[in-house]
């Protein structure tokens, strides 16, 4: 023992390792109620690592080349040792982490948290989301299959509905073509293998600094940090390590638990996490009977498509993700927690919840008149959310706050 | 139950159940395209010798134009359970372009060329190593079920109900015999089409039904050759987290004794 604290004790003359770890694990003080919600920050960064960790084994086998990409793919599926798993499981990451994403976005929508003093942790949260969103995107070209193909082209053709001729150039030099081509493929394997992923581990790390630096909110919503003891411990504040640790552990095997009886029993979800029509290879001489993105992005896709003109969708579309930014301003209401707020507040947020699930599932399907009509619908429910919300939260009758946390 | 039963009863019931859970849909959607009404027999993922009869037909009659290039013979040997050797002897009938026969080691490709393809077909004939994932298995068991002669299709001279205009001919002729679309009573005094054998084959319809679903299950084998093994691991993996959380639970509590809610 006398050897460890002694190396220690030579580190922490050097480099604030002892510092650090208490400032971020064995002396960061977090509320003791946390409940089920408060998982999903913690998955999080476990699906993270998954992605990194199986990306790293895939971009050893994997071929970003026109010809070779599909082939490759099947080459890691058949002939490397346990490629299937390794993919499997970065297919799986994929959708999962949108998965849990939503959850804690949805979490901090329930209780508030990205109101004073978390706005710039929800701003960065958002910038996250927006980082992950382009490398989802990226990635699913990758394995250059028809449903790759043809959604990369639909989504990028997109960026052509900007006028005063910025939106075609705008989309040649994305595409690198004027079509979608191994220059493209080429390209959005840079950016998948490297640059998004490099600001997406520099935006996690500045979240938890920012969360670290406020303190984490709780289902009550109130500040634990106002009643402290002699110490200037908070009275409701327990050490993360080792309560929430063991307790994130246990979160983690299950949802790890999900996540393999999917990669092992289910790896294509019933068409979900793998299309169907991407197991043929990517044919730019033909187009598919339905295209349709993944289902983490449909409920945009329907917005989308719910707008008439095609720039109008486009801006709805930029505005329904934008517009979650301002969250922090646009609920001008104090209280956090939505345990203390009122009827309407609750169903306004329980509205907007359902809108987004409709429109996913929308987002999905071929475009009928009906689903276009609920769509219109739906859309006009997810922006009248943050309308309402707005003239709402200011003179809302709120119950009042209890003094300490309550489990 | 064996590991194996227990693995392919999880796949079937958990799962669907975890998909509801996690999504909230349930329905599965599928590319399936002509519209017409989809067979759906029973294929067994773990009939081995279903699997070879499959794998002798697929080589037989398919692979001539359809390749299977991502998949390898060696590969199919040791999951079909069959001697390698016997697998060049038996089931290699392909060459490589200097005409040498392919060797056992190599990915199932074949020789013809893809300007001659288009050429016959109007279409290259596509690589069928994944189109039980693409179509569905039920599309492709119907579809090779679904020949029937036209005389307006010159060239192949016959059509598809499950795939109308089709470029391909009805190679597997010889053991389903011809058919033919004909106009029936639907029983309530309108008429249907259906299909009718007007000259058999080899085959009894029977004896061609179990054929194309031996074929057929080796098309979803050779589209997703890891699944059998994949369950069986998983099972375990999935054993070994339930015991894990039961330590992760107890050792949770433990130290959530001293918090006072």
């Amino acid at each position: 023992m006398r050897i460890l604290d002694n190396t220690v004790a030579w580190i922490d003359e050097r480099f604030p390792l002892t510092k650090m770890l208490e400032e971020h694990v064995t002396k960061y003080y977090a509320p003791k109620n946390f409940n089920f919600w408060y998982y999903f920050g913690a998955l999080s960064l476990l699906v993270l690592v998954i992605q990194l960790v199986t990306g790293i084994f895939l971009t050893m086998n994997y071929k970003p080349d026109g010809d070779l990409a599909f082939a490759s793919v099947e080459y890691i599926m058949r002939d490397v040792n346990y490629g299937w798993l390794i993919r499997y499981m970065h297919s799986t990451g994929a959708s999962m982490f949108f998965v849990v994403v939503y959850l804690h976005m949805f979490r901090a929508l329930m209780y508030g948290s990205y109101k004073k003093p978390r706005e710039l942790l929800w701003i960065f949260g958002m910038l996250i989301y927006v980082c992950l969103m382009a490398e989802a995107f990226m990635g699913y070209l990758l394995p250059w299959g028809q449903m790759s193909y043809w959604g990369a082209q639909v989504i990028i053709s997109l960026f052509g509905a900007i006028p005063f001729g910025i939106g075609d150039a705008l989309t040649l030099w994305l595409r690198g073509d004027y079509i979608v081509s191994d220059a493209t493929l080429n390209r959005f394997f840079a950016l998948h293998v490297i640059a998004v992923p490099l600001v997406l581990i520099m935006l996690v790390v500045a979240h938890i600094l920012a969360l670290h630096e406020v303190g984490s909110n709780n289902p009550d919503g109130i500040d634990i940090k106002k009643n402290k003891n002699a110490q200037g411990i908070p009275r409701d504040g327990i050490p993360f390590h080792p309560y929430y640790t063991v307790k994130d552990f246990m979160g983690a095997i299950v949802f790890l638990i999900v996540f393999f009886t999917i990669v092992f029993f289910m790896p294509e979800m019933g068409g979900y996490f793998l299309e169907h029509a991407n197991f043929i290879p990517a044919d730019p001489l033909k187009t598919p009977e339905h295209i349709a993105p993944v289902w983490y992005f449909t409920p945009f896709y329907a917005i989308l498509r719910a707008v008439p003109s095609k720039l109008g969708g486009v801006i709805a579309m930029g505005s329904a993700i934008l517009v979650l930014f301002f969250l922090p301003w646009i609920d001008r209401n104090g209280i956090r927690s939505i345990r203390y707020r009122s009827l309407a507040y609750k169903v306004l947020l329980f509205s907007f919840v359902i809108a987004f699930i409709i429109l996913g599932y929308y987002g999905m399907q071929a475009p009928t008149p009906v689903g276009t009509f609920i769509s219109r619908l739906c859309s006009l429910i997810y922006f009248g959310f943050f309308v309402g919300l707005f003239f709402v939260s200011r003179s809302e009758k709120t119950k009042p706050l209890p003094e300490r946390v309550t489990s | 139950m064996n590991m194996r039963s227990m693995a392919n009863w999880f796949a079937k019931n958990t799962c669907g159940l975890v998909c509801v859970l996690l999504l909230g849909l349930s329905t599965s959607v599928m590319a399936a395209g002509g519209g017409a009404a989809l067979e759906s027999p029973r294929f067994d993922p773990g009939n081995t010798k279903s699997l070879q009869r499959g794998a002798a037909l697929y080589m037989n009659y398919c692979i001539g134009c359809h390749t299977a290039s991502y998949h390898r013979y060696s590969r199919l040997a040791s999951d079909l359970d069959l001697d390698p050797l016997d697998v060049s002897d038996n089931l290699i009938f392909t060459t490589d372009k200097a005409g040498a026969p392919t060797k056992v080691g190599s990915l199932m490709t074949n020789t013809m060329d893809e300007d001659y393809a288009k050429k016959a077909f109007g279409v290259a004939p596509p690589n069928l190593a994944l189109t039980a994932r693409s179509r569905g298995v039920d599309w492709i068991y119907t579809y090779l079920k679904s020949f029937y002669l036209d005389p307006e299709r010159g060239g192949v001279g016959v059509n598809n109900v499950v795939y109308p205009g089709a470029a391909m001919p009805h190679v597997l002729w010889e053991l389903q015999g011809w058919q033919k679309l004909v106009e029936a009573d639907d029983g309530h005094g309108g008429t249907v089409k259906k299909l009718e054998l007007v000259e058999p084959g080899m085959q009894t319809p029977v004896e061609y039904d179990k054929s194309i679903t031996d074929l057929v299950n080796f098309m979803a084998y050779l589209a997703d050759p890891i699944k059998l093994q994949r369950h069986r691991i998983g099972m375990w993996v999935l054993l070994f987290l339930f015991v894990l959380l039961g330590i992760a639970y107890m050792l949770k509590k433990e130290y959530w004794k001293d918090v006072v809610q």
